[in-house]
């Protein structure tokens, strides 16, 4: 046992609600406000992980998001939840928590020994140098167990139960951190008048003032926070969110955070999410994000019971933990003696202060003289030693460059060994949004850049340290933030501060201490196993860039991303390279700061919602007639009505069977519809088709091909002239909205004088296709204000009239080649005309019918379609070469003949009879003779059906160079069958090609 | 991102639809064909000061120019294409 | 040193203190008889395949900044050459046969792990439109097969199976000898052999102009000063546009757009095969080190900006959730863009240009990483003979002006849509 729960004091823990818990399948207890790092080392825990490459046993390092070792799965088996941090999981009670990266247990990890025998080998890179034989396919063989053996924690397959949500937050000024810095600018901004969204990552606000022992307007630094907070929390325009991480700072000032809303309850309330996701809008931001304390590279730093000093003092104050009943503290600034003195002050045997420094300054190491606590100048520890915890310290006096002299001068046993390596600014938020960090001497520190967005730094992320200056740089940043949005500054919130802290820091830098040979190893990257030795390996190698220095030595590139680990591989860079820091460079840092579970970035947006559904008024008729239903894009279309025992295809034969022998209906509400209104419609309509709308009467319907401005086919559909100035187009049910974008598009941009206005009608209409022999006499039992005759409605005729009550549009056009009429009325009527024409067509035989009958009926008559509207066809592909113009210039006219366009060799469309009763399936290719597969494709079956007409299987398909009529091709579909399937090209207007029927 | 809509106010990027060069205008539709590869194939495309066109498909269906800085994201303005007049 | 077992043993016992640099810092000469623009995957397998395969070793290859820090360094490793159209297929499954004995060829491991990649189809439609494609591989002899559910219910655990999603898993298409490389070591290996070979590795120097003789190009003009050279070829990605504005193109068929790509924590096995989604955009596959490695689509604008916009981040995340609904609870770790040449077709350029001795290797959409071994292959093949390879002969930069256009998804000129 070396940690320990104090008997008083804990800022953040309720003594009066103990929790239990689960850690590797034992019972722990904590208190409420505990989290699992602090419980646990207050139960004396000191092993929390093993390290990613070398399995090494390893205990805290930190207390904060900066954790590299106590990386946790929480939960139970299907919801487990790997890759915690233990520093920032707070414990509930029945939490259950299990330690990663080991087997069989934490403590005796059989993958440990190999490894550790095996270490020499395996430095920086060397799976770049082997495991590259014997044969061509060692790898597959190497890869399965190097990945088994990698990885961290072992995530579940289950799925997530839990709910995410998603939410937009405006505010004025935007607060990143809740210490005295952000406390500081929150209020001022507060008291200004702006609205203020204050994000702290932890639990509680407050930050460092929970170890400050300063007095803040004449309160102690925590009730002072406690004011602060409960002010904050008064004001309306003020949003506080606690457990919220800001990880993201994208352009225009919006920032991305995510608030862990329930991951700290015993009970989860069901109506709140798991994780919110906050997408801020900012006016301006003041990043008071603090900094992170370093560790000094030696020779077994990273023994359980090597911590950061600031981690130490801050289970002390927060929790009431003591990591160990005996202590040694070093580093070379002055905040090591107050961590001395706390240390000693819980009852904690402090054996000694190694201040790096040769002259420490003196009013700090009175104190800890008079507190009977040795105090050892210039010297270092060169050593830490133990095996699977921390046992002893070994010190070495420092020589002038501030390196080990030969050999150590004393062991001191200890249980913990508080370091301090300086203080690296939490710059991630400004570096993700602005210049490079400037590297600041002084600090010993890179501070943030030039801010590409409306930020400003403040407080220890500055580099700032003393509490004073760093609490007035919060208030300085803010005011300036409020008072640049236009609210009233003249307040700002600087607390009277005594600080017995506050004497300035000399800062000498004390980074990597050198290790003798055979001492063991000096970690930089705790969590990715990459060592003082693997840095300077990586420079003889070359891989100098700090970019080739993190790749080939995966420094940095673990969950903790560096943030202990980065300032101190630099300077072990630039002391291989004989040059400074900044010479060396920095990294950038990218999204996210802290990681962010994919849950709440999704949001809602999961299962059955990840995208909306499109439903045509008449779905759920659909659904009741136990229509098989089928995406098209958004929407849910009836694919067939399959009767009982009916296969898709016999249903379809069916259905289409019945539409040319007596009438069938189809709902057809999803085709795009888009109204162009205006006295230059016509013109317009002219322009985007490649055919002429400019004369089309008042009445008439007209089919019309747009081209893309390329020159390829994009989209096709018939237009009607409902008035002068009045069109109705429709599109594909797939391009509605790309063709309502681009004529919005011409207009305002290309032909801004024209006057026409355009607007989508897609939803505001139900629309329905009767096809048939019988369509007429079923239409016209159902409407007796319009004339279906020849004369009354012709064949492109469109018609007012009235089903019942309900006024519809009555367009007589076929796609299916039989005599037809297209009824659209408005979307609330849509039900009810389809119910009525279905009821008044039972006498007829009438059938509903779907997408597949659609494409049958279809491809009889040779009509395209989106398989062969693909993008590369051409007019003259599609054989209506004809259709264009030649009398008004049109969108892509000009670049639709180029020459590779019009190549003898193009895929042309051309329509293929099956020559025995084998079906050919979409997608099949076509060949020229029945050679086997390696035969060059020649095209492929685009749109294959089984034509009920004419009693074959039949297809449309693009074939190079088009053939001529009565050649034989095979079908081949490799992927699907070994079958070879004789064909003919035949014309694609496979039934009544006089068009006989449709006027009938 | 956020684009300043002269009609809707700043909103997010995902409410827009880019597109592309708006230096780049189309000749006449009887234009040749050259005239017509360089306005849908050839493109500047520099990196620094943008012109470029937004439709604003989620709220106004303007379309809208926007002066954007492609090595910085940075927005320095935006103004409608072609305004309506209030007649319209 | 070669990298063997036994050189590793061999350090390991004298403390790692033989290994040398894996590539020269070399110095500027005066003049080279070709000069490759661009320190990427592209332009380092060039500049490897001109020594290896011409015989042409007085070669340079210039990087503005450190070596490999564009797309080769920034791309989510897989490979592929599943493609459709014919003018594509051959050419990518050259790729994937040099992928086949990189890592042996260069004596460098990187790790190419041919682990499949499925491409899940979610309407009758595109398990038809999957056949199509398929078949086209099949008859260009790549290997292709499609999976029913019951198998990418093996192979594929976690994945979103049920008739409960919003666009239900019908079915995939599986190209077994896909799979993934740790894209870095591609890098790092080419430049290692190409500097064995006598190439010249020069970083840290950015071309600031071109100099011709007449039409034909002479050399160039760096940060480090006036380079000559009887050829250069420009491989350098997201910024060919800038590039080869200083060698007088001020416009070409390209418009640089950023590419965001995500990392999640790291995981034991959680994935064995590369997966991509049909009703949306994403890729996702499981590295090594055990990150879940993701992307989906471009951000959509003009960019050299190397980072992106938060509503992408956002479809992508819920669209790896609607693949895998277990992975709401993992973590995202990190994110970065990288800046793609998106092309107007979605199709590369590897060709000639109009002045002579100037080449041009450009146009790469999301696909340049695959394609590493078979671009360097054929652009070295293109500058050392003067002419284009059968297998790059579709590449041709006037292709935009003649309508020979390589559309695999048939969106025309818009390079967002590709």
């Amino acid at each position: 046992m070396t940690g320990f729960r104090l008997d008083e004091g804990g800022a953040l823990i309720d003594r009066a609600r103990p929790l239990s818990f689960r850690f590797d399948g034992h019972s722990e207890i904590g208190f409420a406000g505990d989290t699992l790092a602090s419980a646990l080392l207050a139960s004396g825990h000191r092993l929390f992980g093993r390290s990613f490459k070398y399995h090494r046993p390893r205990g805290l390092l930190g207390a904060g998001p900066e954790e590299p070792n106590a990386l946790m799965t929480l939960g139970d088996s299907s919801d487990r939840e790997p890759n915690i941090q233990a520093t920032m999981a707070e414990v509930y009670e029945g939490l259950s928590a299990e330690s990663q990266n080991r087997w069989p247990s934490l403590k005796h990890d059989l993958m440990a020994g190999p490894l550790a025998l095996m270490a020499p080998g395996l430095k920086a890179g060397f799976y770049y140098k082997t495991f590259m034989g014997p044969g061509r396919k060692a790898w597959d063989f190497y890869e399965p167990i190097i990945r088994r053996a990698a990885g961290l924690g072992r995530a579940s397959h289950a799925p997530d139960d839990s709910r995410y949500e998603k939410t937009n937050a405006f505010c004025d000024v935007l607060v990143v951190g809740g210490g005295p810095a952000g406390l500081a600018a929150a209020l001022t901004a507060a008291r200004s008048g702006a609205r203020v969204l204050l994000a702290d990552e932890t639990a509680a606000f407050g930050g460092s003032l929970f170890e400050s022992l300063a007095s803040l307007d004449g309160m102690a630094a925590q009730d002072w926070a406690e004011n602060a907070v409960a002010e904050l929390t008064a004001l309306p325009t003020v949003r506080l969110l606690p457990r919220t991480t800001v990880y993201g700072y994208y352009d225009g000032n919006v920032l991305g955070a995510v608030e862990r809303v329930q991951d700290h309850l015993a009970e989860r309330d069901p109506d709140l999410p798991r994780h919110r996701h906050w997408t801020v809008h900012a006016g301006r931001v003041v990043l008071a994000t603090g900094a992170i304390e370093r560790p000094l590279v030696f020779a077994g730093n990273d023994l359980p019971g090597v911590m950061l000093a600031s981690a130490v003092e801050r289970y002390l104050t927060r929790y009431a933990v003591a990591a160990g009943r005996s202590a040694v503290v070093f580093g070379a600034n002055n905040a090591i003696y107050r961590s001395a003195e706390r240390l000693k002050a819980a009852g904690v045997d402090v054996r000694a202060v190694v201040d790096a420094r040769p002259n420490p300054p003196q009013e700090p190491a009175h104190h800890i003289a008079s507190a009977g606590i040795a105090l050892h100048a210039g010297t270092l520890v060169s050593e830490a030693t133990g095996r699977r915890g921390l046992k002893a310290v070994r010190l070495a006096r420092a020589d002038a460059s501030g390196q080990p002299r030969d050999g150590w001068t004393e062991t001191i046993e200890t249980e913990l060994l508080a370091v301090s390596g300086g203080w690296t600014p939490t710059i991630h938020l400004a570096s993700q949004a602005g210049g490079p960090p400037v590297w600041s001497a002084d600090r010993d520190a890179f501070l943030p850049g030039t801010p590409r967005e409306a930020w400003t730094a403040a407080g220890a992320a500055n580099g700032t340290a003393d509490l004073a200056a760093l609490m007035a740089d919060g208030a300085r940043a803010a005011g300036e933030a409020a008072s640049s949005l236009g609210f009233d500054s003249g307040v700002t919130v600087v607390p009277t501060i005594e600080d017995p802290d506050a004497t300035a820091t000399p800062v000498r830098p004390l980074r990597a201490i050198r290790t003798r040979k055979g001492r063991g190893k000096a970690f930089v990257d705790f969590q990715n196993d990459v060592t003082a030795s693997d840095v300077r390996l990586a420079h003889q190698e070359g891989y100098r860039s700090v970019e080739h220095l993190k790749r080939y030595t995966t420094l940095g590139m673990a969950t903790d991303q560096g943030k202990t680990s980065n300032v101190n591989a630099l300077a072990l860079m630039a002391e291989a390279q004989g040059a400074a820091i900044p010479e060396v460079g920095t990294t950038r840092f990218r999204p996210p700061y802290t990681p962010v579970s994919l849950g709440a970035l999704a949001g809602r947006e999961v299962g059955a919602h990840f995208r909306p559904v499109r439903r045509t008024p008449m779905h759920d008729w659909h659904v009741a007639q136990g229509a098989d239903m089928i995406a098209a894009g958004a929407w849910m279309r009836p694919r067939v009505y399959r009767r009982d025992g009916e296969s898709v295809t016999d249903a379809y034969i069916r259905e289409a069977r019945t539409v040319r022998e007596a009438a069938g209906m189809v709902d057809v509400s999803t085709l795009g519809k888009i109204t162009v209104q205006g006295p230059d419609a016509g013109e317009f309509l002219n322009r985007v088709y490649v055919n002429g709308f400019g004369k089309l009467a008042v009445g008439k319907a007209r089919y019309g091909v747009m081209l893309r401005e390329d020159g390829f086919v994009y989209d096709d559909g018939t237009t009607w002239r409902l008035a002068d100035d009045d069109f109705l187009m429709t599109t594909t049910t797939a391009n509605a909205a790309g063709v309502l974008a681009r004529l919005e598009k011409h207009l305002a941009v290309d032909w801004p004088d024209l006057r026409v206005a355009v607007a989508s009608a897609t939803d505001q209409w139900a629309g329905l296709a009767l096809a048939g022999p019988k369509s007429r006499e079923i239409l016209q039992r159902v409407i007796d204000d319009l004339d279906l005759s020849n004369e009354g409605t012709p064949f492109m005729a469109v018609r007012r009239a009235h089903v019942g009550s309900m006024p519809v549009i009555v367009a007589r056009l076929s796609f299916s080649g039989e005599l037809a009429y297209e009824v659209h009325c408005g979307a609330r009527d849509g039900l009810a005309v389809w119910e009525a024409i279905h009821e008044a067509g039972q006498t007829s035989g009438l059938v509903a019918y779907g997408t597949e009958a659609l494409g049958t009926l279809r491809i009889e008559k040779g009509h395209v379609s989106g398989p062969e509207l693909d993008g590369r066809t051409t007019l003259a592909d599609l054989g209506m070469a004809k259709m264009a113009s030649t009398k008004k210039p049109f969108v892509g006219q000009a670049l639709m003949d180029r020459a590779a366009m019009t190549v003898a060799d193009r895929k042309l469309m051309v329509g293929l009879k099956v020559l025995d009763d084998r079906p050919v399936r979409t997608g099949a290719h076509i060949v020229s003779d029945t050679m086997p597969e390696s035969v060059a494709s020649l095209g492929h079956v685009t749109s294959p059906t089984y034509s009920p007409a004419l009693g074959c299987h039949i297809a449309l398909a693009l074939v190079s160079g088009g053939g001529k009529e009565g050649d034989r091709l095979t079908v081949v579909d490799p992927i699907r069958s070994g079958e070879h399937i004789p064909v003919e090209v035949v014309s694609p207007h496979f039934f009544d090609p006089e068009g006989d029927r449709l006027h009938g | 991102m956020r684009i300043p809509c002269p009609v809707c106010g700043p909103r997010s990027v995902s409410e827009f639809t880019y597109e592309g060069d708006a230096t780049v205008t189309r000749p006449a539709l009887d234009a040749d064909a050259d005239a017509w590869f360089a306005a849908v194939y050839q493109r500047a495309n520099p990196r620094g000061p943008h012109s470029e066109l937004w439709h604003h498909m989620g709220g106004c269906r303007s379309i809208i120019r926007v002066e954007r800085d492609t090595g910085t994201h940075a927005i320095t303005g935006a103004s409608l294409v072609s305004p309506h007049e209030a007649s319209e | 040193m070669r990298y063997s077992l036994s050189s590793l043993i061999a350090n390991t016992l004298n403390g790692h203190k033989s290994w040398p640099v894996a590539w020269r810092k070399a110095e500027p000469r005066p003049a080279y008889d070709a000069i490759i623009v661009g320190g990427g995957g592209h332009g380092l397998a060039t500049a490897y395949y001109l020594a290896k395969e011409h015989g042409l070793t007085n070669v340079a290859v210039l990087e503005k900044g450190w070596l490999a820090s564009g797309n080769i360094g920034r791309n989510t490793t897989i490979i592929r050459s599943n493609y459709m159209l014919p003018g594509n297929t051959h050419f990518y499954e050259w790729s994937l046969k040099l992928w086949e004995t990189l890592s042996r060829e260069l004596n460098f491991n990187a790790m190419v792990s041919q682990r499949g990649v499925i491409n899940l189809a979610h309407t009758p439609a595109q398990l038809d439109a999957y056949a199509r494609r398929g078949n086209a591989m099949r008859l260009a002899g790549v290997d292709a097969e499609l999976l029913d559910r019951a198998e990418l219910a093996r192979r594929v655990p976690g994945l979103d199976l049920s008739d409960g999603a919003r666009f239900p898993v019908l079915g995939g298409i599986c190209q077994p000898r896909g799979g993934t490389v740790r894209h870095d070591a591609v890098a790092w290996g080419y430049a290692r052999a190409a500097d064995r070979l006598g190439v010249d590795i020069i970083e840290n120097c950015a071309v600031t102009g071109f100099t011709f003789d007449g039409d034909r190009v002479s050399g160039v003009e760096t940060t480090r000063g006036a380079i000559a050279a009887k050829k250069v070829g420009v491989a350098v990605a997201g910024s060919t546009s800038e590039v080869m504005r200083l060698a007088g193109f001020d416009r070409l068929p390209i418009e640089s757009h950023v590419l965001q790509a995500f990392v999640s924590e790291g995981l034991k096995p959680f994935l064995d095969t590369v997966v991509t989604f049909g009703a949306g955009h994403l890729y996702i596959s499981q590295s090594d080190k055990g990150g879940l490695v993701f992307g989906g689509d471009i951000d959509g604008y003009n960019s050299y900006a190397q980072r992106g916009n938060l509503p992408v981040v956002e479809d992508v995340a819920a669209t790896a959730c609607a693949m895998f609904p277990s992975l709401s609870r993992l973590r995202l770790l990190r994110s970065w863009g990288g800046i793609m040449d998106m092309s107007m077709d979605g199709s590369p350029i590897i060709d000639r240009t109009p002045k002579p001795g100037l080449y041009l290797n450009a146009g790469w959409c999301y696909g340049g990483f695959k394609a590493t071994p078979a671009s360097g292959w054929c652009f070295a093949h293109t500058i050392a003979k003067d002419e284009p390879h059968p297998l790059n002969a579709a590449f041709s930069l006037d292709r935009f002006r003649t309508g020979a256009l390589l559309d695999e998804r048939g969106a025309g000129a818009t390079p967002r849509l590709h």
